[in-house]
């Protein structure tokens, strides 16, 4: 069985928020639970559902194949399921999966008396996504609007879709997420390689045998140190969640903003009134 | 909400740390380290000290020449009025050398200040690199944060040193503004034929929002179980308690596997490493090795011959209602 050997004494019953004792049990090491029961639902035929578009389209090469929306023309209506229909159904399955974890999560944090960051985290991805497959074609009164689901596919659609605003890069929101993604990678990589560092400390030269492990006073610092502040133990968990909030976030901003309703023209345009601010104060020579 | 533990909400006060005892090293650290109430709430409250030293201070010279030679330039490129330096920002840029200088050194208007510029950047970097390994070796720590730091500086030299050198010519390399450089991440990519078909930009970007994923799920699972210690990570590295068999608990029952209070860094770690380590790699190759994307991605079957099998993707730019 895949019990740890601390893992029994936190087995305990309780902490469900649909369905009471009926769905609360674990298999394997997986906690089922009601929303255990809807992500193997949703799950399962939302695969299915692919395999399934698969099969209809022209390759079986894991690379290349698309699950594709349906043309706008149908607007926000649903559409045959060989002409996009699969795709709305999928997105639904994924919606309800996605969703069915996020609670499933909450329960779990309910049973081992954690606090509820990890779900709250993951519902700012399910925003994201929400954002780009409902809001959005909400937004352009289209579901074609919506990503192809394909490995390679959807690097097309990301292609063309920002190069209908010449160059993205300009748009502000974007270079808000941008900043947040390499932001989080550097003090994940600090982070990180601070805390290896004190488990696996190492002596000036190799000679003199183990050397001890260090303490967090060490962690404070090197940081203090190299760049005159520690944000300690506690403080960088909640950087790091911050930063890695903010990027999901303003990653649907930014795609949310760039579609015909709010803004319809390259993304450089957006920052000529800057520029245009100095002669229109009329002090230009 | 009290539980979710989104802020300090009791700071103690004693005397500043000065830091761990590194002998005559001591003497290069400054003086007056200070709490703030404001950054306690979030973090530790004690600001400083910082080391200084001969590599630190070093550095930041290179690195404020360079910063205020680029900075100059952006002054004349806008008459050395203040209202246009601020309105104008973003489109300010020092440009390396034109392309038919090739890799000979260039006269100061046509691009020797942007050379001057990136071999005081250069020099700041490789200074910033052996302090960061001075400051772990001191205090007898691993070398787990200069290695990765390396990890950024082969990206950074690739960009601006490795890859121009075998193009031939400097002005490959990346002009120092703000739109300037976007511009030249848009054109490398449409002129080596869209690098989201380069399997290296894939694996960089999946490192990216990897890294982002990982700090996400890692920081809330920490600040989750902080209730229980959960944030001191060294002690429970080395003597396991209950919060970190809740953490690891937590996701083995979500996704059937778990790390270790420890093994959760190393993942950490090599994630935001490898994101700059491919991500070189991905731009070393273009135009070196491969002259276009789309053709390697056609001819390695992540492209479709037949373009049809994707989906036309509808302008965004009006909408259907």
């Amino acid at each position: 069985m895949s019990l740890l050997s601390f893992e029994r004494k936190y087995r305990v019953r309780g902490g469900t928020l649909v369905g009471g004792d009926l769905f609360d049990f674990w298999v394997g090491p997986f906690y089922m639970g009601f929303f255990g029961i809807t992500t193997i639902f949703f799950a399962g035929l939302g695969t299915a559902l692919i395999l399934v578009g698969a099969a209809d389209g022209p390759t079986w090469n894991p690379w290349l194949i698309s699950i594709n929306p349906p043309p706008i023309e149908y607007g926000l209506g649903m559409a045959p399921l060989n002409d996009g229909g699969i795709w709305q159904l999928v997105t639904m399955c994924a919606m309800g999966a996605f969703i069915s974890w996020a609670l499933r999560e909450v329960e779990i944090c309910n049973k081992l008396g954690m606090g509820y960051h990890v779900p709250f985290a993951f519902a700012a991805a399910i925003f994201a996504y929400a954002t780009l497959v409902i809001f959005r074609p909400l937004l352009l009164g289209a579901w074609g609007h919506g990503f192809p689901y394909g490995i390679f596919s959807h690097l097309n659609w990301v292609w063309n879709t920002g190069y209908q605003y010449g160059n993205f890069h300009y748009n502000p929101a974007h270079m808000v997420a941008i900043t947040f993604f390499f932001t989080t990678t550097l003090a994940l990589a600090l982070h990180g390689g601070m805390v290896l560092s004190a488990a696996n400390p190492r002596r000036h030269s190799s000679f003199g045998g183990p050397v001890e492990v260090k303490t967090p006073e060490y962690e404070d610092t090197f940081f203090r140190d190299t760049i005159g502040y520690s944000v300690g133990t506690l403080g960088i968990h909640r950087l790091g969640l911050l930063l890695a909030l903010n990027a999901g976030f303003w990653s649907a901003v930014c795609i949310f903003i760039a579609a015909g309703p709010i803004w319809s023209e390259a993304w450089t345009e957006w920052w000529e009134p800057l520029r245009e601010f100095y002669t229109w104060g009329g002090s230009a020579g | 909400m009290q539980y979710q533990n989104i802020f300090t909400r009791v700071q103690v006060r004693s005397e500043p740390e000065a830091g761990i005892d590194i002998g005559l090293g001591n003497r290069d650290r400054t003086e007056n380290p200070f709490y703030s109430w404001l950054v306690g709430t979030f973090g530790n409250a004690q600001i400083g000290p910082i080391y200084l030293g001969f590599l630190g201070t070093a550095a930041f010279m290179c690195g404020g020449a360079a910063f205020v030679i680029i900075g100059l330039n952006y002054w004349v490129q806008v008459d050395f009025n203040p209202v246009r330096f601020v309105l104008e920002l973003p489109w300010l840029s020092l440009d390396p050398p034109p392309e038919e200088a090739g890799l000979s050194i260039p006269s100061l208007q046509e691009g020797g200040w942007w050379f001057i510029a990136s071999f005081l950047l250069l020099a700041s970097v490789i200074l910033w690199w052996f302090r960061m390994y001075r400051r772990a070796v001191e205090l007898q720590l691993g070398l787990h944060v200069p290695l990765a730091f390396a990890s950024a500086i082969w990206l950074f030299l690739v960009l601006g040193l490795i890859r121009p050198i075998l193009m031939g010519s400097w002005s490959e390399a990346v002009p120092y503004g703000l739109f300037t450089h976007l511009d030249w991440t848009a054109n490398f990519s449409l002129f080596w034929g869209n690098l989201f078909w380069n399997p290296f930009h894939c694996l960089s970007i999946v490192f990216l929002y990897g890294s982002t994923l990982l700090f996400a799920m890692h920081g809330a699972t920490i600040l989750a179980v902080t209730r229980y210690g959960g944030e001191r990570e060294l002690e429970q590295i080395t003597d396991r308690g209950t919060a970190s068999e809740r953490a690891a608990l937590f996701w083995r029952w979500t996704m059937g596997f778990n790390a270790t209070m420890e093994s959760v860094h190393r993942w950490a770690w090599w994630f935001a490493m490898l994101t700059t380590l491919t991500g070189g790699i991905g731009i070393l190759l273009s135009g070196t090795i491969v002259e276009d994307w789309t053709i390697w991605g056609m001819d390695h079957g992540i492209v479709p011959e037949d373009l049809s099998w994707w989906p036309e993707t509808p302008s965004s730019l009006e909408s259907s209602w």
